[in-house]
């Protein structure tokens, strides 16, 4: 007879399977919701960027000429970018995962096939990843018609934005298996996400605030982003940017462990 | 990367012998309630059992273990051969399930819905228009294919319900009472669907709380109470060996009722409570002295299952 000692460690055997038909299985599940709503999610990505160029761009723009040696057009075009992972990754993790889960109980029903929860959440991650890789390049186009000049770094900024939305949509994901109601959202959204958008340097360079200030944006994967995306744009530091590109991939790392977690302790009892 | 095969490539069939469920000892418990305690089930396979019992049985429970959605506290679980939480995703590529919940993506097509559990359940590629094609025809859902699920009436939900868990084949079917709050012209059509399934060969593990339910499509059934199965048999036995073949309900103020239960009491037989009435059970056997005192006003009736769980339990089944 097992006892309550198996049990757990069978599970901790279970952890480690990984199997690309199940992924293959909850990226269909999306796939067949995104033929559905594609016009209008492409149409927020395209235009909302669009608008920002216009109001900070044209806006601030007419006073402020160039930041760091940027011009403050090409600064906020490429600075979007992250506002775009962040925006696309995020908000799906929280409310898309929360609504299936708590409201429709689509996981429960996805949990009853051969799937098990780290792959649905490895799955859900990587196809928002997937679609804010592609949307996460509509500010850099924008920007480009705004007079951005190209550059054949800008090739690698879906890879910077997948690895950016990975992390943000595990984060999403991981509050939504903490909040205990999805109005509670809003503590997440003016406590957390407002502060790193506002701390990444999107719109004004961070060594313009408080050093403290300056210190905690370090911990700002979104800054990593930022910073990531204008190098590729206007030239690589190698050095810096592999650690900026690390920084990406371990807030991933982090960020999946918990919200598997999370998920694990929600959906199975 | 390990992979499961899929139920419908024959070489994944494995033998297990005459069982496709085996619970030994099962415990689980949610805090301080043990919703499940020490549960002994055995399913062959190809049989259909109905697991029968109150809201709060366990029943819900023991179907989630059955898929490792809920874990043991202790015990062992082997389904289609696999012990279960180890080999669940095994398990669960060769089981199909119908929840109790509604739980289809109103967002897409009956189609829809039935394709992405068609991936996500292994059918091969090629094979998936077919498969859905099947389980729509199945479900008698061919013509509204296309609908949203949102715009479906609840049977047809439910049927779908039904289709999706039965897309990939599979050997084992967990049915969570699949007709629960429809409407009786409804319920039939979908017993006519589990009686198909039956037929086919497939074993089926069906929790329910209709008796009516349990006794029409029950190969047998396992009645639960407090986390355990307290009776197990085919619906007549159960009915013949724990309330005989005929029960005469009465009728009356309580007083009366107390004495009617007196009198059966002290003829030797059974009786049960439901309301207003007290229905004595194994009425074939009442002495005819019994029955001139109780006078005519009883109703006679056979006996059924749920007299049997009220016998058992001290509780009613609805």
């Amino acid at each position: 007879m097992s006892t309550v000692t198996t049990v757990r460690t069978d599970q901790a055997v279970r952890l480690r399977r990984f199997e690309l038909a199940a992924l293959q299985g909850t990226w269909r599940h999306e796939f067949a919701l995104f033929k559905r709503y594609w016009r209008t999610t492409s149409f927020a990505a395209m235009f909302e960027p669009t608008f920002m160029m216009l109001a900070f761009g044209y806006g601030f723009g007419s006073l402020v000429s160039a930041i760091g040696g940027y011009r403050y057009l090409d600064f906020v075009g490429t600075g979007m970018v992250g506002t775009a992972a962040l925006f696309t990754s995020v908000f799906p993790g929280m409310f898309n995962a929360y609504i299936r889960r708590a409201f429709q109980h689509t996981y429960d029903a996805m949990l009853t096939t051969p799937l098990d929860v780290h792959e649905l959440v490895t799955g859900e991650a990587t196809w928002i990843a997937a679609k804010s890789a592609v949307y996460g390049c509509a500010p850099v186009i924008v920007a480009m018609a705004f007079g951005l000049d190209p550059s054949p770094g800008m090739l690698v900024i879906p890879i910077i934005v997948f690895a950016t939305a990975c992390g943000f949509g595990l984060f999403g994901m991981w509050t939504s298996t903490v909040v205990p109601s999805i109005n509670s959202f809003d503590y997440v959204i003016t406590g957390v996400v407002t502060p790193l958008f506002l701390i990444a340097g999107t719109f004004f360079p961070i060594n313009a605030l408080p050093g403290w200030v300056h210190i905690a944006a370090q911990f700002n994967p979104l800054l990593h982003c930022v910073e990531l995306v204008r190098h590729a744009v206007f030239g690589f530091r190698p050095l810096v940017d592999l650690g900026h590109f690390a920084a990406l991939l371990l807030f991933a790392a982090l960020m999946w462990l918990i919200a598997v977690r999370g998920m694990r302790r929600r959906l199975i009892d | 990367m390990r992979t499961v095969q899929s139920a419908a490539d024959p070489t994944a069939r494995r033998s297990y012998g005459d069982l496709a469920i085996r619970l030994h000892g099962v415990v689980k418990r949610f805090g301080t309630l043990t919703a499940v305690d020490g549960l002994d089930l055995e399913v062959p396979s190809g049989s259909c059992l109905g697991l029968l019992g109150p809201n709060g049985a366990g029943k819900s429970t023991t179907m989630r273990m059955l898929t490792a959605q809920a874990l043991a506290d202790s015990g062992s679980i082997h389904v289609l051969g696999y012990p279960v939480p180890r080999e669940s995703k095994r398990a669960r590529a060769e089981m199909g399930v119908v929840p109790q919940q509604d739980n289809l993506d109103e967002e897409l097509t009956a189609r829809e819905n039935l394709e992405v559990f068609a991936h996500l359940y292994r059918v091969p590629r090629p094979r998936r228009p077919a498969a859905v094609d099947d389980a729509l025809t199945l479900a008698h859902l061919t013509e509204r294919q296309h609908t949203r699920v949102d715009n479906l009436s609840g049977g047809m939900r439910r049927r779908l319900l039904i289709a999706r868990g039965l897309v990939h084949r599979p050997r084992l079917v967990l049915l969570d009472e699949p007709t629960v709050g429809l409407d009786p012209q409804v319920r039939a059509e979908l017993w006519g669907l589990i009686d198909g399934l039956r037929a086919g060969g497939t074993t089926v593990l069906m929790s329910t709380h209709y008796i009516e339910e349990a006794e029409r499509l029950a190969d047998e059934c396992a009645l639960m109470s407090h986390g355990k199965v307290v009776a197990r048999g085919g619906p007549a036995e159960l009915v013949a060996e724990h309330a005989g073949e005929q029960v005469v309900e009465h009728y009356g103020p309580p007083q009366r009722l107390v004495e009617i239960e007196r009198l059966a009491a002290g003829a030797g037989l059974p009786t049960r409570r439901t309301g207003p009435s007290v229905s004595i059970l194994r009425a074939e056997q009442m002495p005819p002295s019994l029955a001139d005192d109780l006078g005519p006003d009883g109703v006679r009736r056979a006996a059924n299952l749920e007299d049997v769980f009220v016998v058992l339990t001290g509780e009613k089944v609805e």
